[in-house]
C-alpha cells in the first residue's frame, strides 16, 4: 500500500493581483521505503506541495493520505508519523545542540529520558556526539545540516521530507548526506521524499523521480526510464532530459541585443 | 496534553531568558529612569489623589513596564520565523495553543520579576504601600503582560519584517501610555482627555493598582480594573490562538 498518495492536490493563493494557482493538481504515489526525488524549475510548486504534505499549508483542492492518515482530517496524526527538514533548518543559534534535540523529541511526545537517550543515539549515528554541548551557531554548514536532519528523525518518522537538503554544502558533506539518506532507507525502511535542484543528486540518490512544472506532474519514472523516454537515450544526461521535459532550453543566442 | 506542551514551550523560552541577563534586566531601564529622575519631581505636587506621590507613580511605572515589554514580545517570533524555528515546531504534533501560551507565560513571569525589582528600588526611594496592594499590582502586571504578549505574537505571525513590526508597535504603545495616565493620574486631565482615556483598557488597570497601593480594595475602580483585565486577557488569548491555529507563516 502506498505511503503517500495524492489525487488532484491543489493550492491557490489569493493575492491582490488575483488568484495564483501555485499547485494545480498533483497526483503522486510513493511506496514505503522509496527514495523519491521531486524536481522542477523554480516556481513549479515543489515547496508548496511539500508544505501541504507536511500539514503546514491547507490544500484548496484534492485529497491526500500520508502514512495512512488523511492530510486534511487528521493533520495531527500525519505530524506524528512524518518528519520535515526545511531549507532553513530551524534551530535556534543560541541554544545547544543537545537541548534542541531533546526539546524536539519532547515536542514529539517522547518522555524526557527517552528524548535524552534518543538524542545521544542519533548524535552517535550522525557524527554529532562531539558537538552536543556546542551552541548551534558554532556548527559548520555540513554539521548544521546533519543536526537539522537529526531534528527531523528524533521520533523515528515513517516518512522523511527533505527540502533541498544539500544546498550550500561542499562535495564531501553532500556525499556524506547521500550516504545518510541511503542508510536511513536501508536500515530503517524510512521513506524519503526530497526536493533538489542538483540533477546529479537526483540521479545518484533517488529510486524514482517526479518532475513538476507549472503546478502539475509532467513526468515520472526511474532516472534511466526518463532519460530513455525524453532524452532519447539511456546515456542522455539528466540535464538534457530535464530540459526536454520542462521545455526550458538554454537561452537563445543573438536574438535581441542587450538594451543600451 | 495542553499542560505538558505548554510547560515544554515555556521551559524552552524560560531557559533562553535565564541565559540572557541583558533580556532579564533591560526592560526595567526605562521605568527605572522615570523612577529616579521623574519621581522626585512629583513629591510635593498636588496629584488629586490620596497617598504619597510614589503610590501614584509606581503603579503607573509597573504597567508601563508591562505595556512596553509585552507589546514588543512578538519580536522574537519574527526572528524565529526567519530562522525556521516556528515552522519546525509547527510540523510537530505540539498543541498550537501551547506554542502561544508557553511564550506568553514566560513573558508574564519575566515582567513580574522586573516589577519586583522596580518596587524594591521604589521602596528605597520612599514608597510605602501595603503588601497585599503590592501583590495585587503584580497580578495586574501579569494579566497585562499575557494579553499584550498574545496580541503582539499574533501580530508578529502576520507581518513579514521587523521594519513593519517595530514602528507599528511603537505607534500603539506610546499613545496608550499617555492616554492611560500612567505618568500622572487622569483625574488631573481636562474633560475631553479624561473621556478619551476611558477607551484605553490600561487606564482601568492603573486606576485599580493605584487603589490597591493605598489599601482600598473594595472600590469601583478595582471592580472595573478586574473586569477589564480579565476580559482583555480572554479576548487577546482568543485572538492569539486563532492566529496561531491557522497562520501560514
Amino acid at each position: 500500500m502506498a505511503i503517500i498518495s495524492t489525487a488532484g492536490l491543489a493550492r491557490t493563493f489569493q493575492t491582490k493581483q488575483g488568484p495564483v494557482e501555485a499547485v494545480r493538481g498533483v497526483d503522486l504515489t510513493v511506496q514505503p521505503g522509496e527514495i523519491v526525488g521531486f524536481l522542477g524549475p523554480n516556481g513549479a510548486g515543489k515547496t508548496t506541495t511539500l508544505r501541504m504534505l507536511t500539514t503546514l499549508l491547507a490544500p484548496t483542492g484534492g485529497a491526500a493520505t500520508v502514512a495512512g492518515c488523511d492530510l486534511v482530517r487528521e493533520p495531527g496524526r500525519v505530524r506524528e508519523k512524518t518528519g520535515y527538514v526545511a531549507q532553513s533548518g530551524g534551530v535556534d543559534p543560541t541554544i545547544s545542540v543537545r537541548e534542541e534535540l531533546v526539546t524536539q523529541g519532547r515536542l514529539y511526545r517522547l518522555t524526557k529520558p527517552q528524548a535524552i537517550a534518543r538524542a545521544e543515539d542519533l548524535a552517535r549515528e550522525l557524527d554529532l556526539t562531539e558537538l552536543l554541548d556546542r551552541k548551534c551557531a558554532a556548527l559548520s554548514g555540513g554539521q548544521r545540516r546533519r543536526l537539522d536532519i537529526a531534528m527531523g528523525l528524533m521520533h523515528r518518522p515513517e516518512v522523511l521530507f527533505l527540502d533541498e537538503p544539500t544546498t550550500g554544502l561542499d562535495p564531501g558533506s553532500r556525499a556524506d548526506l547521500w550516504d545518510l539518506v541511503r542508510r536511513l532507507r536501508d536500515e530503517y525502511g524510512t521513506t524519503v521524499f526530497l526536493t533538489t535542484h542538483y540533477l546529479d543528486e537526483a540521479d545518484a540518490l533517488a529510486d524514482r523521480l517526479v518532475i513538476v512544472d507549472k503546478g502539475t506532474v509532467v513526468a515520472e519514472g526511474t532516472p534511466s526510464a526518463l532519460k530513455l523516454k525524453y532524452g532519447g537515450s539511456i546515456d542522455a544526461t539528466l540535464q538534457d532530459t530535464f530540459l526536454a521535459i520542462t521545455g526550458r532550453s538554454a537561452p537563445p543566442q543573438d536574438t535581441t541585443p542587450v538594451a543600451v | 496534553m495542553l499542560a505538558h506542551d505548554t510547560a515544554l514551550v515555556f521551559g524552552r523560552y524560560a531557559r533562553q531568558t535565564l541565559r540572557s541577563r541583558f533580556q532579564m534586566l533591560f526592560g526595567i531601564l526605562m521605568p527605572l529612569l522615570y523612577l529616579l529622575f521623574f519621581g522626585p519631581l512629583l513629591t510635593d505636587l498636588p496629584l488629586g489623589s490620596q497617598g504619597s506621590s510614589w503610590q501614584v507613580l509606581v503603579p503607573g511605572l509597573l504597567l508601563q513596564l508591562g505595556l512596553f515589554g509585552a507589546s514588543f514580545s512578538g519580536f522574537s517570533i519574527i526572528i524565529e520565523k526567519q530562522t525556521g524555528v516556528i515552522e519546525r515546531m509547527r510540523v510537530t504534533p505540539v498543541s498550537r495553543l501551547a506554542l502561544l501560551l508557553g511564550r506568553v507565560l514566560r513573558d508574564a513571569l519575566l515582567f513580574v520579576f522586573q516589577s519586583v525589582l522596580l518596587v524594591l528600588t521604589a521602596l528605597v526611594m520612599g514608597l510605602r504601600a501595603p503588601l497585599v496592594g503590592v501583590l495585587i499590582g503584580f497580578a495586574f502586571v501579569a494579566l497585562l503582560s499575557v494579553s499584550l504578549a498574545a496580541l503582539s505574537c499574533a501580530f508578529a505571525m502576520t507581518v513579514r519584517t521587523p521594519q513593519e513590526f517595530g514602528p507599528a508597535i511603537n505607534a500603539i504603545a506610546m499613545p496608550s501610555m499617555l492616554l492611560s495616565g500612567l505618568m500622572l493620574p487622569m483625574a488631573l486631565a481636562p474633560g475631553w482627555l479624561d473621556v478619551l482615556s476611558r477607551f484605553m483598557p490600561v487606564r482601568y488597570l492603573v486606576d485599580a493598582v493605584r487603589d490597591a497601593y493605598i489599601g482600598s480594595y473594595a472600590t469601583s475602580s478595582m471592580l472595573y480594573g478586574v473586569i477589564v483585565a480579565v476580559g482583555f486577557t480572554t479576548l487577546a488569548v482568543t485572538v492569539g490562538t486563532r492566529v496561531f491555529r491557522k497562520a501560514g507563516a
